[in-house]
């Protein structure tokens, strides 16, 4: 079984997003996504500054075996990257909700977050895509 | 739900990510490809490759047949128990695919044909065999363990008879032979492979597959997907059918050249008039494999951007022994060593270098 913070918001397309107390967002791929991708070799983060629009593909992540897209959970600009994925990729399947994190966002609406998955819908999500 | 093979619950038992592969229900992986991969670079690892397809070939005639049939010679096939790589073709030089035929005696052909060309392999034979009274035989009742790596080939002769380990280990590589009398009944087992590692295919009847499964794992051989297995075999250099070469490529542009038997020059071989023609007028394209230098991954069908104008991937990944990207790719003849790959809409820097990527555990490309 995955494993699903409850304190995080998710998506469809299995992102998670942790609301930060200066209400700026942090953003990653879930455990479930990090696992069905494989092992992860190569990370491409937005740059600092990007504005974006919600679920606009945002990331990439590529495992041995494929490339695959991220997508901005919610709109916002992107406060910072996670550097640290451009040498250790690896992070997002050894710890995808701490060190594997990939963006901090600073959200346009940030009663957006709010709309998202809870972590028992997105259990329930994952069930029904099983 | 795809086709499975007589392993297929054990992978799932093992925790297995199954994926489809040409119509089969296969493993991906069974937790971490690059560990696998490590594991056959390293010690020992094995692949269910039951999907693929053994046909055995019968009759006085058989070696002409495939003498015709092959574009490699079967000639050279002189010692029993020899193996041959070749590729099967069209009257138009196009791959109808690449394969392994294993000389078992002087009447008796065996074939390991690709999982995804099964019918239409198995329809043009039957087409060609029937002039040469060869009888063509699939045989579904066998599966095929592929044990590879180092240790590979000691790990498994520890499953063997004890009296038959020592002649089983002495076999040079591309022979096989069939060991009777052992506890998995009779198995054919070869020292071949597509992972660049010495290490044996092992066929045995499909009733035995799982058992031999567990005792190789008993042995200390780590189970492998499909996953690993491409990695190992692009590191190799080794074609994958249908993504480095088809019916509309021929071999002389697919890096494939090395196994056409030219002479003798009488031997009239299906798609000969045609690749000769190709030859004397020398191929606009060659096939060749590529270095990324810049960070990211190379995967088939991205445009690659030369001296001497474009060409394409055909295969592309991470390279866990490198740890860099390496790729296959079909460029024009001209191509220098300094080329571009563009990978979602960015030009990133490429080598162009001749493959084998690794060998035997070790880079062979810096």
């Amino acid at each position: 079984m995955s494993n699903v913070p409850a304190d995080l918001k998710y998506t469809k397309s299995h992102e998670w997003v942790r609301s930060l107390p200066n209400g700026n967002v942090e953003v990653g791929i879930t455990d479930h996504a990090q696992h069905a991708l494989g092992d992860l070799v190569f990370v491409e983060v937005p740059e600092k500054g990007r504005k974006m629009s919600a679920r606009e593909a945002c990331a990439v992540v590529e495992s041995v075996k494929a490339a695959s897209d991220v997508y901005a959970p919610i709109a916002g600009e992107v406060l910072e990257g996670n550097a640290a994925l451009g040498t250790t990729p690896e992070l997002i399947n050894s710890e995808p909700y701490a060190g594997g994190w990939m963006m901090r966002l600073k959200p346009s609406n940030p009663k957006e977050v709010a709309g998202l998955m809870d972590a028992a819908a997105y259990s329930r999500f994952l069930e029904s895509e099983a | 739900m795809g086709l499975k093979t007589p392993l297929h619950s054990r992978h799932e038992s093992l925790g297995a990510r199954m994926v489809d592969f040409g119509g089969w229900d296969m493993p991906v992986h069974y937790g971490s490809q690059i560990e696998e991969h490590h594991a056959v670079r390293r010690d020992a690892g094995m692949f269910d490759v039951s999907h693929m397809c053994v046909i055995d070939l019968r009759g006085a005639r058989v070696r002409p047949f495939l003498r015709k049939l092959l574009a490699n010679d079967a000639a050279k096939l002189t010692a029993p128990g020899k193996a041959l790589y070749t590729c099967m073709l069209l009257e138009s030089a196009g791959v109808i695919d690449d394969l392994i035929v294993y000389a078992m005696d002087d009447s008796w052909f065996r074939m390991v044909v690709n999982a995804g060309t099964r019918d239409k392999d198995l329809a043009w034979i039957t087409r060609h065999a029937g002039e040469f009274g060869v009888e063509v035989r699939e045989r579904k009742d066998l599966a095929i363990i592929a044990v590879q790596g180092p240790n590979a080939r000691e790990k498994a002769a520890s499953l063997l008879p004890e009296d038959r380990r020592e002649a089983a280990l002495a076999q040079d590589s591309f022979f096989g032979a069939v060991v009777p009398g052992t506890r998995f009944g009779e198995v054919f087992v070869a020292r071949t492979g597509y992972t660049g590692e010495d290490g044996w295919e092992v066929v045995m009847p499909a009733t035995q597959a799982v058992e031999f499964w567990n005792a190789l794992m008993a042995a200390g051989v780590a189970p492998c997907g499909l996953g690993a297995r491409d990695t190992l075999r692009l590191e190799a250099g080794m074609n994958l059918y249908g993504s480095d070469m088809d019916e509309s490529k021929h071999p002389l542009e697919s890096g494939l050249g090395w196994t056409i038997a030219w002479q003798p020059a009488d031997r009239d071989f299906i798609g000969r008039k045609a690749l000769e023609a190709i030859k004397a007028a020398g191929s606009p394209r060659k096939f060749v494999g590529l270095l990324l230098e810049d960070r990211g991954v190379l995967r088939s069908h991205q445009r690659v951007v030369g001296n001497a104008g474009d060409g394409e991937t055909t295969s592309g990944t991470f390279s866990p022994t490198l740890e860099r990207s390496i790729g296959l790719a079909r460029v024009p003849a001209e191509t220098r060593e300094r080329v571009q790959v563009e990978i979602r809409g960015k030009l990133l820097d490429a080598r162009v270098v001749k493959p084998p990527f690794v060998r035997n555990g070790r880079p062979l490309v810096a």
